[in-house]
């Protein structure tokens, strides 16, 4: 016997992680935590995403959360370059310190 | 209460914990991995909606490939432990003033809205069954063909994009 989670209990999380994601990008400097919160808000989605797929009892959320996760898989790669790319410059990561497009 | 009411306040506590660790660990590597058993909780919330594909889709994508990408980047720069440089003193006010409006505002979306639907769908019917991942299968396949393609272009551009941004120019030192 299994009782249902209303779906409101799954949205409710989906947006408390959503919303401390969210803080991380604000108040944190480094940028890898940065994009750990990025990806921490791309969870979030994914969550209410497969929360409503089971709603309305359709496959497509599902599906577009696979396909979320390959493009935040093909983002990670390309920003974890450009912060190595960075840090080969400028010997530094923090992000107070990227303030000039050039060098 | 029974199990399933159990296991999902649980979860919900470990999930919102360890976004918290993320937030407030000092140390790169902690954050990761606190990221890591956050992504693992989500991937049991998948399990519990029934979605068995995307749980493990989860796990191997997200916590296995990804967060080795992040782990390996942080031992590569040596970037553990960050020197603490200037702060600006109302940064850290400020944002926690509009996460919590952004949560607030969402909350009062979600209550204002979502009283009517607020029931999950025949609950044990068409899930966790191999039929339901064949179902998956043939809709990802069938339907949903040509994004699934484009995705490996995506893959291929982003694979590409990184070797040529990380390659070194011709008599470039360092």
């Amino acid at each position: 016997m299994v009782q249902t989670i209303p779906l409101s209990w799954y949205l409710a999380i989906s947006m408390v992680l959503f919303a401390m994601g969210t803080l991380g990008v604000l108040i944190r400097r480094n940028p890898l935590i940065i994009f750990m919160s990025i990806e921490l808000m791309l969870n979030a989605a994914n969550l209410a995403f497969v929360a409503f797929a089971r709603s309305f009892d359709v496959l497509t959320g599902q599906i577009f959360v696979f396909f979320v996760m390959t493009v935040s898989a093909a983002e990670v790669a390309v920003g974890l370059a450009l912060i190595i790319i960075i840090f080969r410059n400028k010997h530094s990561i923090d992000v107070d310190l990227m303030n000039s497009l050039k060098g | 209460m029974n199990l399933t009411l159990i296991l999902f306040i649980v979860l919900a506590a470990v999930a919102v914990a360890s976004a918290a660790g993320l937030l407030i660990s000092r140390n790169t590597v902690y954050a990761a991995l606190f990221l890591v058993l956050n992504f693992a909780t989500v991937a049991v919330f998948y399990l519990l909606l029934g979605a068995p594909f995307i749980a493990l889709a989860q796990v191997t994508i997200y916590a296995g490939a990804i967060m080795v990408l992040f782990l390996f980047v942080i031992m590569l720069l040596g970037s553990e432990k960050l020197p603490k440089g200037q702060v600006l003193l109302w940064q850290r006010p400020v944002a926690i003033v509009l996460a919590a409006l952004l949560l607030g505002e969402g909350g009062f979306l979600l209550f204002q809205r979502l009283r009517m639907t607020a029931n999950l769908a025949n609950p044990e019917a068409s899930v966790n069954t191999t039929e339901a991942l064949r179902t998956l299968g043939m809709t990802l396949f069938n339907q949903y063909l040509l994004p699934f393609e484009v995705t490996s272009v995506l893959l291929l551009v982003a694979m590409v994009g990184v070797i040529v941004l990380t390659k070194k120019e011709k008599g470039e030192s360092g």
